[in-house]
């Protein structure tokens, strides 16, 4: 019980956190067909902007500026890159997103350097919340949550309950037929581009001080951010923050349970031993293919369900 | 167009006219190529390393270098990858260089054991000795030693003995938790056999093997361990695997005790914090302290010098004793000349500069130099980065006392005349 509460909350520290990164992704990679590579870019800007901010006045005005600036880069890249090379098909997008990631992790590197930054959790929340079981939880992962869920709540009103969001969401599904009503989608498209880079950069903010902020850290966090999108569906963001939640709780609850294949076998009544067939991947505990488990998902649900757990059209 | 290419022919003579300056300064130095992660999750320690090799150039340089040339470091980052060491390795000898130098990845020196044998073997006139300074896998010096390769720091088992006798007496379950790849596997396996030998009473409830430099957030281990109720924690992770083990330890507040062979690495002292005050221990060559302690002034002036200008602590007494093992066995050869050099590090014996004795096994090149047992802990003379709390001795152990013997076969080439 311990291991599975203190589990569960560490689980959904991670899958929130995913969900800040995935949710502005899948809006793009709806509207526009394209993976945008250059998202996880956009949460390692986040972070260092919020460390060099932070610097000057402070972690609380950084959780505000560091955003918008990666949102203003966010509509510059769509107004004056993207739009430009959409003539040309989704490959060239996509090949420009995965330059444009290459660039600005170099960027990265010549500005701040090729080690990790001291970007720190903020002093007044550098504190046990509470105690289960004997085990701290650090405040500032509740504020992680706490900044997640807000967040989560604010998309889905502004999807659901405002007339900027109901286009919004009508061009996920119809993008032509938006259009054809006479609807400016380029704004629409650098909106939600600008929009979902302030929500990674945001991630950025408060997660680069929960891990570490270097520059390997938007390629660490890509991969794992696609499989989110894809595994959650198109233009679904319930679908994103049902898969964000269980690919972060997933990832967790692998490290706590030391079971192989050869313990499921076994209550089949089969015991694996050296002789066995395939005995090394049959007897390999579950931790350590821990970080394996979502790419599994993700090539499973390609093949089963192409459109993603909730999505509405086909990839 | 013809502008243009007066330009580009202008360009690329400035260019040319910059670099040719330190090809021609270079011809008159010793230049070592050194090789260690500068970039990827790992690149603090190899900054870390590489500012303290400066450091002690400097001071070795100083003191007229060897056969009066200077000492020159060339690094080259390798990202953690065997392939790029090895393209470091290609680099040294295509510029001729005597040695090449590598801290950080068991699989790495693994590799350049075998390269640098192989380029040896082939070329008889331009060798290359591999210089290795902390790569610690224990079979390196044993099944896989080879002539080239003179490893500059103890190894895991030697270190594992140092674990074993250092735990305390009412510790009787740990946890081991380590990098699944060559160097983490050693500790796995020597610790064990280490504990099993001296403290049998000590009872190993958990066994861990985590991917290398991946994991961000290792708060589910912690969990793990506390629900396994271990006591302490033995973990051989360096780098980000360590920082991130700890400070996650830390920050949960689990009541546990934490013995490492790297925490006292760059970064540690602050993942550990002031919250950890006494509960994290640490197998090292040394402390800033430790020059305190012993009254030796003169290393405490310098170790002082470069904590003034650098943000972290001095920890690399034992890059010194390269340097200064070099430097004597350089001047004794009488020649640049790797194989000569080579020769001349077998059985070395030397003080270090803390006056402890320290020599280069002539049968397995592995040294064997005194040993700390370093606790972080509050009102220590000189803290660590910053924190308050630093390193104090609680064990030194002498080469004589970790003195294991090695299986060690080596092919060796003949004794030039």
């Amino acid at each position: 019980m311990e291991v599975f509460l203190v589990s569960l909350l560490n689980g959904l520290v991670y899958g929130m956190l995913l969900f800040m990164l995935a949710s502005g992704l899948t809006l793009i990679f709806s509207m526009m067909g394209v993976l945008n590579f250059a998202h996880a870019s956009a949460y390692m800007l986040g972070a260092y902007f919020a460390y060099t901010i932070s610097l000057f006045i402070g972690f609380w005005l950084a959780l505000i500026i560091a955003p918008l600036i990666c949102g203003l880069i966010g509509a510059a890249i769509e107004m004056w890159g993207l739009r430009r090379v959409h003539k040309n098909g989704h490959i060239a997008e996509l090949l420009f997103t995965f330059g444009l990631a290459l660039i600005i992790e170099k960027v990265v590197q010549m500005t701040w350097g090729l080690i990790a930054v001291p970007y720190r959790v903020p002093a007044l929340l550098d504190f046990p919340l509470f105690t289960l079981y004997g085990t701290n939880f650090p405040a500032y992962r509740a504020f992680m949550l706490a900044i997640s869920a807000l967040m989560f709540g604010a998309i889905w009103l502004a999807l659901t309950r405002t007339r900027i969001g109901l286009i919004v969401q009508a061009s996920l599904t119809y993008p032509e037929m938006v259009s054809a009503l006479g609807h400016n989608v380029p704004r629409v498209f650098t909106l939600v581009f600008a929009g979902g880079t302030a929500l990674a950069g945001l991630a950025g903010v408060i997660g680069g001080n929960y891990h570490t902020t270097e520059p390997s850290m938007a390629f660490t966090m890509g991969p794992i951010v696609f499989v989110v999108v894809v595994f959650g569906g198109l233009g679904s963001l319930i679908g994103c923050f049902i898969a964000s939640l269980f690919m972060g709780l997933i990832q967790t609850f692998a490290v706590v349970f030391d079971y192989s294949l050869a313990d499921l076998l076994r209550q089949f009544g089969l015991t694996v031993t050296s002789s066995t067939p395939f005995a090394e991947v049959l007897t390999v505990p579950l931790p350590r293919i821990g970080a394996l488990l979502p790419y599994v998902l993700l090539v499973l649900i390609l093949l089963v369900r192409p459109r993603g757990l909730l999505g509405t059209r086909d990839t | 167009m013809k502008v243009l290419r007066t330009f580009v022919a202008a360009a690329l003579g400035s260019a040319v006219y910059a670099i040719s300056p330190q090809v021609a300064l270079g011809q008159d130095t010793i230049k070592i190529a050194y090789t260690d992660p500068l970039s990827g999750p790992f690149a603090q320690v190899g900054d870390a390393n590489l500012k303290q090799f400066q450091y002690i150039l400097d001071f070795i340089n100083a003191k007229g270098g060897a056969l009066g040339k200077k000492f020159e470091l060339v690094p080259f980052d390798n990202k953690s990858q065997p392939s790029d060491a090895l393209i470091a390795l290609k680099s040294a000898t295509d510029q001729n260089m005597p040695f090449i130098l590598q801290c950080s990845g068991s699989n790495i020196a693994a590799a350049l054991i075998e390269g640098v044998e192989k380029h040896n073997e082939r070329n008889p006139e331009s060798r290359i000795i591999y210089i290795n300074c902390g790569a610690v896998a224990t079979e390196l010096t044993n099944e896989k030693c080879s002539f080239w390769h003179f490893r500059f720091d103890v190894h895991v088992a030697m270190k594992a003995e140092i674990m074993a006798r250092a735990m305390p007496k009412d510790v009787t379950k740990v946890y081991l938790l380590n990098q699944d790849y060559l160097f983490g596997q050693s500790v796995q396996r020597d610790v064990k056999a280490y504990l099993a030998k001296l403290r049998p009473d000590v009872q190993v409830v958990g066994d861990e093997l985590i991917p290398l430099g991946k994991i961000k957030d290792f708060s589910p281990y912690i969990t793990k361990i506390k629900a396994a109720g271990a006591q302490a924690l033995i973990t051989g992770n360096w780098g980000p695997d360590m920082n991130l083990l700890i400070k996650a330890g830390i920050d949960a507040g689990i009541d546990l005790r934490y013995y490492t062979l790297y925490a006292h690495l760059v970064g540690g002292a602050t993942a550990i914090g002031p919250a950890g005050d006494g509960k994290v221990r640490s197998v090292m060559s040394f402390s800033e302290n430790h020059a305190v302690e012993i009254g030796n002034k003169d290393a405490e002036a310098w170790t002082k010098a470069f904590r003034d200008t650098h943000s972290f602590d001095f920890y690399a007494a034992g890059f010194r004793t390269i340097f200064e093992h070099l430097q004597s066995a350089v001047n004794k050869a009488g020649a640049v000349d790797a194989t000569k050099i080579a020769f001349a590090l077998e059985g070395q014996k030397m003080k270090d500069f803390l006056g402890y004795d320290t020599i280069m096994r002539k049968d397995d090149h592995q040294i064997v130099s005194e040993y700390l047992v370093g606790v972080f802990k509050k009102g220590v003379k000189y803290d660590s980065e910053k924190t308050g709390l630093g390193w104090a001795t609680e064990a030194t152990i002498l080469a004589n006392d970790i003195d294991q013997p090695n299986v060690c076969k080596m092919k060796r080439p003949e004794m030039p005349k």
